[in-house]
């Protein structure tokens, strides 16, 4: 059973984000940036599956520019067993995304796609579950576990009650939320071993898919701040401010 | 040109969710059509006609639609989606399950969690978990959108639309459902509650988290928690506002013993009104906070309760 995961290089979740003076984006300039923390999920979800012997091949995948080769180095050192770089500059909107995983899929055959369930610069909780129409596959969003039986995913996942529980036949897609797992930090002589193993390199057009953004940003702005306000000396007062603000039943 | 809504509902309630949806919906494209796509459904149709602004509910019932699962709804939203300019669902974990397939068999982008209507084709959604907002504009081609919901006010009631049988396609076949637990709670749901009160990190233990019980008992408030609190373990992860939880914009967030980091402050900053109560006065929350109050929550919680009492609140 072969998985493909795909991996997104984003600003590190530790970076507070900045909005350009011009509105023109977010300031990207000497950043750090790393795997979408989602993705580390996904990656971690599908090697753990490998070593379960579960999972004969795990192939990582990152659409993006040359840098995106680091972020699946990362993935190869976490136990991917090779990667594949498609190389794309500026930003690539979720469905070209998944228009270019389908034609991976098509050539690659898993029997899994894992993602993350965003990426956390633009979003858009899209990708998976475009993949898995395109493909007209079943998906399982938001997973919380994940478990294999034959033909079948049995997936359980997050939903805005509680959890809820889906059988989704195989081939599938599935994304992942924060509780699957905990992703590992790479061992120096995995990261080493990584740099080993094969990344290939592409791009959309080898795979007939035109990556020009259909929706068009027109600026990007800094949201409304919100002032401190007062502080209260009891509990008293503070239902007093309360009630006469108008928010008590 | 027509815009659809797809209701949230759980085929014996229609959720508010929808009523917000519908308010994005007529900025967009009026009129609105309401879809109610579920299992013994007539009565969530029947309520999905009374909203202001629909002209059509169309009802799709089908064993297999009862959870509304990805797959079967898309086909079913595909077979209505004909002349529609405008596709809406409420960006809950149920619309952001199915509607990016939708978009995806469509071949058009989808747009993610809009937070205000500029105009009929340009729109405000958040991005880097709302630290940013971008504004984007679609191009020609249908439009397919997911709402946040605390951003757009609820559409009024008082309209009586004529409801519609659809036939709806065969099942997919490609996922079943096979359980659920869900949350069993008295209190309102967190994204629809008025009050929410929030605990965090400084409450200690499960056991300490039910200090909040009593309060929120007499306030009708919802009961929410910081992912700190849920990392620890104190409560389950549906109880989690933030950036990786919920968003929720009550009239009053009452954070209790939460330090406020950037993340859970992403899924409250739009509340009304922000009170806080946390024992450091260097915790971020108080800067977002209207009214802080530095106390320990061990004393500050049952005086809390106890002045409300005395107030009256039962």
């Amino acid at each position: 059973m072969k998985v493909l995961v795909p991996v997104k290089r984003v600003i590190d979740y530790n970076v507070k984000v900045r909005v350009k003076a011009d509105q023109s984006g977010v300031d990207l300039a000497n950043v750090k940036m790393s795997m979408n923390p989602f993705d580390e999920i996904a990656v971690e979800e599908a090697v753990r599956l490998k070593e379960k012997g579960k999972v004969t091949e795990v192939v990582a995948v990152s659409i993006g520019p040359q840098q995106a080769s680091e972020t699946l180095r990362t993935a190869l050192a976490m136990g991917a067993d090779r990667g594949l770089l498609v190389k794309a500059d500026g930003p690539v909107e979720p469905l070209a995304v998944a228009k270019i995983l389908k034609a991976i899929v098509d050539a690659e055959k898993p029997d899994l796609v894992i993602a993350g369930k965003q990426a956390i610069d633009d979003d858009s909780n899209q990708v998976g579950q475009m993949l898995a129409a395109l493909l007209g596959w079943g998906q399982g969003t938001f997973a919380h576990s994940l478990e294999l039986d034959g033909a079948s995913a049995k997936i359980a996942r997050e939903i805005d009650g509680g959890l809820q529980t889906v059988t989704v036949k195989l081939p599938a897609v599935m994304t992942t939320d924060l509780r699957l797992n905990q992703p590992r930090y790479a061992s120096l002589p995995n990261i080493m071993k990584a740099k080993k193993k094969p990344i290939a390199e592409k791009t959309p057009a080898d795979y007939g898919v035109d990556t020009a953004p259909r929706l068009k940003v027109l600026k990007v702005s800094e949201p409304p701040r919100r002032g401190a306000g007062v502080k209260v000396a009891s509990v008293a007062e503070l239902l007093d401010r309360l009630k006469d603000a108008g928010v008590m039943p | 040109m027509t815009s659809l809504v797809i209701a949230e509902h759980d085929n014996a309630l229609l959720k508010d969710a929808t009523h917000k949806t519908v308010t994005a919906a007529a900025a967009i494209s009026s009129p609105v059509h309401v879809l109610v796509a579920g299992k013994g459904c007539a009565a969530v149709a029947q309520a999905a006609a009374k909203i202001a602004g629909v002209e059509k509910v169309l009802l799709a019932d089908a064993p297999y639609l009862e959870k509304m699962l990805a797959e079967p709804m898309e086909a079913l939203i595909l077979s209505v989606a004909d002349g529609y300019e405008a596709i809406l669902a409420p960006a809950t974990t149920t619309g952001k399950n199915y509607l990016p397939r939708v978009a995806a068999k469509l071949d058009v982008p989808q747009v993610s969690e809009i937070l205000k209507v500029v105009s009929p084709d340009t729109f405000e959604r958040p991005i880097y978990a709302g630290n940013a907002i971008e504004t984007v504009q679609a191009s020609a081609g249908k439009k397919v959108i997911t709402v946040r919901t605390t951003a757009f006010a609820a559409a009024a009631e008082g309209a009586s639309a004529a409801v519609e049988s659809v036939t709806v396609p065969p099942d997919p076949g490609l996922s079943g459902f096979a359980g659920e637990e869900l949350s069993k709670s008295e209190r309102p749901e967190l994204t629809s509650a008025k009050i929410v009160i929030s605990g965090g990190r400084g409450l200690g233990s499960a056991e300490n988290f039910h200090l909040l019980d009593s309060i929120a008992d007499k306030l009708h408030a919802a009961v929410g928690a910081s992912r700190a609190a849920v990392d620890a373990g104190y409560v389950p992860n549906d109880y989690q506002v933030g950036q990786t939880g919920k968003v929720v914009a009550p009239d009053l967030y009452l954070a209790v013993g939460i330090s406020g980091a950037i993340q859970h402050l992403a899924g409250m900053k739009d509340s009304r009104v922000i009170a806080a109560i946390n024992k450091d006065e260097e915790a971020p929350i108080f800067q977002v906070a209207d009214y802080g109050l530095v106390a320990d929550l061990f004393k500050a919680l049952p005086e809390l309760d106890e002045e409300l009492a005395r107030r009256g609140y039962k």
